[in-house]
């Protein structure tokens, strides 16, 4: 259906060729294996496809139709209608990642903007053009501060309340380093804790110490001392964050991080099950040589006209092969000009606004819902836009009742964390409404009457 | 005219979007954490509109003409796959979701894992790396865990061959393995005997394109991997080549153990200037456990009327988890949208067609360029960007000359096997026309390259930049936007 | 090409300077041709520690390649020359004097004569295919 030749063509094509048949063209293909028989549906016309598509789609129940609570490292933010217009152009999307600096300046511009605004947002120098996502930033975080200090501090530091699926991934990464300890998680671990009590973990072995601002329960604190700690024994600060909370929190910039790591897909990006989403890694300049992943560089052409191109390439996997420390070649290239795009839109007061009302809302939603006898406040630290609630049934009889109602209820962090079975993380952000939270606390309060 | 910046368009007090007051009781902001300044830019909606329109006028791209680049399958991205991602149930629905709401997206998913088995010739299928070396990651790691899982751990040994892309050999050092080049022979196939020395019990596996990236399909490929399953190790495909493969031979079926795929590439989700891609791997029945979790699966066998209950499943060995979630689900829609429209017939046709097309512009460059092996071709070839008589002509300037032409280059420099190599795959969504209209741009600029060089040497001449000082760049790094107070 | 006759060269494109015990090491002419314009030196040496011949000791990075720094004999590291990472541009300028990479105690002097001199050296450059 896509390709165009006629019957006509294809047989001057290969009078061209100077072949008799399509099938002399595979010849060295080994004969037994020639031409399997694939047991796959026949082809389906474009709009037998979509309504076949249309049927799957609707078989989901999603934020679309469902009040949603749910966050855990994705969030229901409203994404203007501008970001899917400009990503839809062919232009950008359907083009290559930009080699050909003379016939790629949009994507390279585009980039070069996203690098800027991610680098002031996080309160950093640098920044590299994406990674895959907020897992795989931490990952290669953890695998840039090993090679920073040529391996010869083998301890990583990572704080309990990181996202689950980030300190995995460090994990998986990681797997082919010997001799490497990998600390301050453990099961059993004071989830209550501040982040300064992982100090007692720190010593001259440890290359890196790892924090989430806001951390996996939403809560905020103040990492200053840890920080100080860290590079006292001469050890590396990566924060990884929320992006939508830099725009009212102080960036881990200002408070002495050297790697910021983040997940993107707050910025104007879809749910979609949970990717394509965008990993944000920026840093301080001095490891610019020690990063992974694309930078966009501002340069000149012949005639000295302001351009931009991919620099520092040497430090790819294309020209550095094995003595690369990183693979990755294709990004998330569309997904970064899709935040640069939403970022544009909202601009310093839209984002300060998004941050604000996902802040008040989730405030309400909290007040409300401690007020209801048998759910509790599991700590009393400031937080963004997600909060911890003690619940007085499991928590996934709790969320049948709210789907019931067409509510999305909070994460079961029992699933994660084993001493917080019977606890919910609840998230709101500008989407929810006054009534929806009401509609919630509702429920909540009904499902202690059965 | 250079387009501005953000920065440099921004108006203090300029708003966008915007949004409504809050509908609830305020609570007072955590004072000692907040941000004294957000230095963000300040533009209106159209401003930033117009801006992203401009830039995107500065782009080619494969809706605007041929984009032949060797082993990156720039075929036609189909609308309809958009419009199938952007469905609200598939958009809206969040990672976390109970698995009872979801139950489109996993029977989707688990769907898309039993056709590209089916495809490939494979017994299980990870959906999850987030990209074609993100695949070859994982395909690595799970080499390696099934090694350490016989007691073999000291199987650290990976053979690439020299024509491999760059991603080979840095999947296999990021997780501590030695990787050993093995050189291609005068035909472009693996050598054998290179091949057979390098096999000992410290093999772990060989990491194998093919058709490799000279376009070319191994005449001996039962025999390079019968050599490595002997000496005990595993057969890793890139499946970059996919493209000239669908329906013609299943990597599985000539004893592949494990293969990734890049449904941005073969399956025509689009390339979005550098991403999202996806790249699953697809294994054989002695790797299913040690696939990356989580897996989709069948939680509860269909029952009468009822359909399956799908879910996910940790694989008993499992390598462990690689990204957050479960894949980039957006692109998985998209593949899966395209793999039905076509079915198998439709598959075997892409295939078809483009290798045709590879061997029909092969024929027709053939008596202008130094073809180095000079056989039939999958769905790219590799010519040489030089001639012996036409001195100081590189690749390059080949390819800078190809953008006046208002053609994309093909892939300039590698593999690294063929000097000043011109790497070209059309792809099978090109007509006749497209690539006669390519064929004859290229034996122009041949003529031009030895009548008169310098307009290969100045090129390009007509786009919206000329060449660029990439020394600068890297020299006097700038990696970020000025900021107006900074200019001053 | 530039190729000093009292210097001593490594197959790897590495120089030494003997003076007594101490030697100073660099790379060739003919290597910073090849890499073309440098924009990054990394040398992962510090004062004191005592590397083998044939060890990686430094990263070097131009616009289009990346190359690895040997140590064409094994020695004691008296100096490193760190200015390099600011102005790398010096090996492309003046790779035998200014962007010399660290200077060594000998700890195996016989090893000198595994190295070549100025003649073998520029006979093996004209040798090689590129």
């Amino acid at each position: 259906m896509f390709t165009p030749h006629t019957k006509t063509e294809i047989s001057t094509m290969l009078k061209v060729v100077g072949v008799n048949r399509l099938e002399e063209l595979f010849q060295v293909v080994p004969e037994s294996c020639r031409y399997p028989k694939l047991n796959l549906p026949a082809g389906l016309s474009e709009m037998e496809t979509r309504q076949e598509l249309q049927l799957l789609s609707e078989s989901n129940e999603t934020a679309h139709d469902l009040a949603c609570f749910l966050g855990a490292g994705a969030y229901n933010h409203y994404s203007p209608a501008g970001v899917d217009a400009i990503i839809r152009r062919g232009e950008f999307l359907t083009a290559y990642t930009p080699y050909q600096p003379e016939i790629s300046q949009g994507t390279l511009q585009a980039i070069f903007e996203y690098q800027s605004l991610i680098a002031n947002l996080t309160g950093m120098e640098v920044c590299n053009a994406s990674h895959y996502d907020g897992a795989t930033a931490c990952a290669e975080a953890a695998v840039m501060a090993y090679h920073t200090f040529r391996g010869k501090r083998s301890k990583i530091v990572l704080s309990p309340a990181i996202h689950p699926h980030y300190r995995e991934t460090i994990r998986t990464y990681m797997q082919g380093y010997t001799n490497l300890t990998i600390t301050g998680d453990e099961p059993g671990i004071d989830l209550q804790q501040h982040p300064s009590a992982l100090k007692t973990l720190i010593d001259d072995n440890t290359s890196l110490v790892y924090i989430q601002y806001p951390d996996f329960f939403g809560r905020i604190f103040d990492l200053k001392e840890i920080v100080e700690v860290a590079h006292t024994a001469g050890a590396m600060v990566a924060v990884a964050v929320n992006p939508i909370s830099l725009g009212l929190l102080i960036p881990p910039g200002e408070f002495g991080a050297d790697i910021v790591t983040g997940e993107g897909q707050p910025l104007g990006l879809p749910l979609s099950f949970g990717g394509p989403y965008l990993g944000i890694f920026a840093t301080k300049k001095e490891y610019i040589h020690k990063i992974a992943g694309r930078l966009v560089g501002e340069t000149v052409d012949k005639d000295g006209k302001r351009a931009y191109v991919l620099t520092l390439t040497a430090r790819e996997q294309h020209i550095r092969r094995e003595r690369a420390t990183s693979n990755i070649c294709t990004n998330q290239g569309l997904m970064a000009l899709a935040s640069t795009v939403y970022l544009s839109l909202l601009g310093k007061s839209g984002l300060k606004q998004v941050a604000t009302l996902s802040y008040q809302k989730a405030h309400y939603a909290f007040e409300r819902i401690i007020q209801i006898p048998g759910y509790q406040a599991w700590n009393s630290d400031p937080f963004f836009n997600e909060f911890v609630i003690k619940c007085p049934k499991p928590v996934d009889e709790i969320n049948f009742h709210l789907l019931d109602h067409g509510i999305l209820g909070g994460y079961d962090l029992g699933l994660v964390y084993p001493k917080l079975k019977g606890h919910m993380l609840l998230a709101c952000t500008e989407v929810n409404t006054r009534q929806e939270i009401g509609g919630l606390v509702n429920v909540l309060t009904e499902v202690t009457h059965e | 005219m250079s387009e501005p910046t953000l920065y440099e368009l921004s108006s203090t007090g300029r708003t966008g979007v915007t949004f409504p007051e809050p509908d609830v009781p305020l609570t007072d902001l955590p004072s000692n954490f907040l941000r004294s300044d957000l230095p963000l830019p300040e533009l209106s909606e159209i401003d930033v509109i117009r801006h992203f329109t401009h830039l995107s006028h500065l782009n080619y791209s494969i809706d605007e003409n041929i984009y032949p680049l060797g082993s990156c399958t720039m075929k036609y991205n189909p609308r309809i796959n958009e419009e199938t991602a952007r469905m609200a149930g598939f958009a809206f629905s969040h990672p976390m979701q109970p698995i009872e709401t979801t139950q489109g997206n996993l029977a989707l998913m688990y769907q898309l894992q039993e056709w590209l088995q089916e495809i490939s010739g494979f017994e299980g299928v990870t959906l999850q790396p987030a990209a074609g070396a993100h695949g070859e990651f994982v395909g690595v790691m799970m080499i390696r865990a099934y090694h350490r899982d016989r007691n073999d751990a000291k199987r650290i040994k990976i053979l690439i061959p020299d024509s491999a892309h760059g991603t080979n050999p840095a999947s296999s050092s990021m997780i501590g393995m030695e990787v050993v080049t093995v050189p291609s022979d005068p035909r472009g196939n693996v050598d054998l005997e290179a091949l057979k020395a390098a096999c000992d019990d410290t093999l772990a596996g060989l990491m194998l394109t093919n058709p490799n990236t000279l376009g070319l399909f191994d005449e001996h490929i039962q025999q390079v991997i019968d050599i490595v399953h002997k000496a005990g190790g595993l057969v890793y495909g890139d499946g970059a080549n996919l493209n000239a493969l669908m329906g013609i031979i299943r990597p599985g079926d000539v004893g592949f153990d494990l293969m990734h795929f890049n449904l941005h590439k073969t399956f025509s989700t689009p390339h979005g200037g550098g991403g999202p891609g996806s790249g699953p791997v697809g294994v054989s029945a002695k790797l299913v456990d040690f696939l990356p979790e989580p897996l989709v699966d069948i939680i509860e066998e269909a029952e009468e009327d009822l359909p399956p209950l799908y879910g996910f499943k940790k694989p008993a060995k499992t390598i462990g988890r690689i990204k957050a979630f479960h894949g980039h689900f957006g692109v998985l829609v998209r593949a899966f949208t395209y793999i039905m429209m076509h079915g198998a017939a439709g598959l075997r046709t892409v295939s078809e067609m483009a290798v045709l097309n590879a061997n029909y512009l092969l024929a027709k460059v053939r008596k202008t360029y130094t073809i180095p092996y000079d056989r039939i071709c999958m769905h790219e070839f590799v010519a040489e960007g030089r001639w012996q008589d036409a001195e100081g002509v590189h690749a390059l300037d080949i390819a800078k000359r190809l953008m006046d032409y208002n053609f994309h280059p093909p892939t300039n420099y590698f593999p690294l096997i063929v000097p000043e190599a011109l790497m070209i795959e059309p792809t099978e969504t090109e007509s006749m026309q497209s690539l006669d209209a390519f064929a004859d741009a290229l034996i122009k600029i041949a003529d031009e390259a030895h009548r008169s060089p310098e307009l290969l040497k100045e090129a390009p001449h007509n786009s919206p930049t000329k060449r660029l000082d990439e020394v600068k760049a890297a020299r006097d790094l700038v990696l970020c936007c000025w900021r107006p107070e900074e200019k001053d | 090409m530039n190729i000093p006759k009292e210097l001593k060269y490594e197959k790897t494109d590495e120089w030494v300077k003997v003076e007594d015990k101490t030697g100073t090491v660099g790379i060739s002419d003919y290597a910073q041709e090849q890499l073309s314009d440098i924009v990054y030196v990394d040398i992962t040496l510090s004062v004191g520690d005592k590397v083998k011949k044939g060890v990686v000791i430094a990263s070097i990075e131009s616009v289009k390649a990346a190359a690895d720094v040997n140590m064409p004999v094994s020695g004691t590291v008296l100096e490193v020359n760190t200015g390099l990472s600011d102005t790398p541009e010096q090996v492309n300028t003046d790779p035998y004097g200014s962007a010399w990479m660290v200077k060594i105690q000998l700890d195996n002097p016989q090893e000198l004569s595994t190295l070549m001199d100025g003649a073998a050296y520029e006979k093996y450059c004209a040798e090689r295919v590129h």
